[in-house]
């Protein structure tokens, strides 16, 4: 069992970290990424839901009839993302205003679903929960590190919360502008792959 | 038969559930939220429209109720002591309600300056009523007796191209602000005192 709970957990960090191996959920991974705190928060809001809702699912599975499974998934997550939407609006109000219209569009992330109908509906409420968060885990290190690359780039720093200390690439460093722009989230992402597929190369 | 009153019935009770579920969550953070877009959406268009006040508007704040309207209202004294007030008025954009906080001098009557507070507008497009001041500017210094409306509609409001939906969003709620002061401010001015 415990070996069974650190597989479905790890393989969501390597084997199928979303955005890098299973090449899902691109939307946030493209728009939040200008910093790595934006990264981070996106993240952690994607991870409370994927946990929450594969726990739900998983207790439920035997109960909702197939035909209608899709439809009780997507009010089961709806229903999860409206709570990360209204406590983000309560306790970290600067963030929500960041990410903004991306928080409501967690519904259609497809890691969420997919994890729902790839693995809460066929398996028990705790492997559930330890598969919700290794994938959530998994995409919020990944937001994070193309955050990272496309900030440190675009702009020179790299901001950790309020607070915490700031690195800067030092005063002689011209940022490059695009970065941070919309092409330099493909730009980033596309290298990010290239790496991530050289490292992983059999 | 029977599999389809169990789908009626298992979905009844999941989305009675999650009604029952997001009620509870609202009503447990709605003072929170109300704190937080207070601090971090009224204070500044506050603090942005009435730079030189010499009091604290924020603080000072009190509701006034009359006629069914009940409305927050934000006193100021500006430097050169003239009084004023700020409310925040609503009007439909594109994604939603949007916020409009409104300035008014009570001495002349006359609007000092406007802001857009809480928004869901396309960003780039919609955003721009708030972020690109030159669409807002055209409200300030305008009297009680002015038309609103969009040019197109016959008021004196340069529409921001390429967002209509949003210019009239806060238009709507420039010239619901202007009917809500025309009947509250005999109550305000006695609250005032």
């Amino acid at each position: 069992m415990a070996q069974s709970l650190a597989k479905e957990f790890t393989k969501g960090l390597w084997a199928e970290i979303p955005p890098f191996r299973l090449v899902l959920g691109l939307c946030p991974v493209l728009a939040v990424t200008k910093s790595v705190e934006n990264g981070i928060g996106m993240g952690v809001a994607t991870t409370f839901v994927l946990v929450f809702s594969n726990f739900l699912i998983s207790l439920l599975r035997n109960i909702i009839p197939s035909k209608v499974r899709i439809a009780c998934y997507v009010v089961i997550i709806a229903t999860f993302v409206t709570i990360v939407e209204l406590l983000m609006q309560a306790y970290t109000y600067e963030l929500f205003l960041k990410l903004g219209i991306f928080i409501p569009l967690i519904v259609v992330n497809c890691i969420v679903l997919g994890r729902a109908e790839a693995f809460a509906s066929k398996n028990g409420p705790v492997l559930s929960i330890a598969d919700g968060l290794g994938i959530g885990l998994g995409f919020t290190l990944s937001l994070a590190a193309l955050g990272a690359v496309r900030e440190l780039l675009g702009n020179g720093t790299l901001t950790i919360w309020e607070g915490l200390p700031v690195f800067g690439m030092g005063p002689g460093f011209i940022p490059f502008q695009f970065m941070i722009e919309a092409p330099g989230a493909f730009v980033g992402l596309g290298l990010m792959l290239c790496m991530m597929n050289l490292v992983g190369k059999k | 038969m029977r599999e389809m009153i169990n789908m009626i019935v298992v979905l009844t009770a999941l989305t009675a559930f999650s009604g029952g579920l997001l009620a509870t969550v609202q009503s447990g953070t709605q003072v929170q939220i109300e704190n937080q877009v207070l601090k971090f959406q009224k204070a500044p268009a506050i603090k942005n429209i009435f730079p030189d006040a010499t009091n604290d508007p924020l603080a000072e704040r009190f509701s006034v109720k009359a006629q069914d309207i009940e409305l927050q209202i934000f006193p100021g004294v500006l430097a050169d002591g003239s009084k004023v007030i700020a409310f925040e008025t609503k009007g439909t954009g594109f994604g939603g309600p949007i916020g409009l906080m409104v300035g008014i001098n009570l001495d002349t009557d006359k609007i000092v300056d406007v802001r857009v507070t809480t928004h869901s507008e396309t960003p780039g497009i919609g955003t721009r009523a708030k972020d690109d001041l030159s669409f807002v500017a055209q409200f300030a210094g305008q009297g009680m007796d002015v038309d609103f409306a969009l040019k197109g509609d016959g008021g004196i409001i340069d529409a921001m191209s390429g967002a209509t939906v949003t210019s009239k969003g806060v238009s709507i709620a420039a010239i619901q602000a202007k009917e809500i002061y025309q009947k509250l401010k005999p109550e305000i001015v006695k609250q005032l005192k």
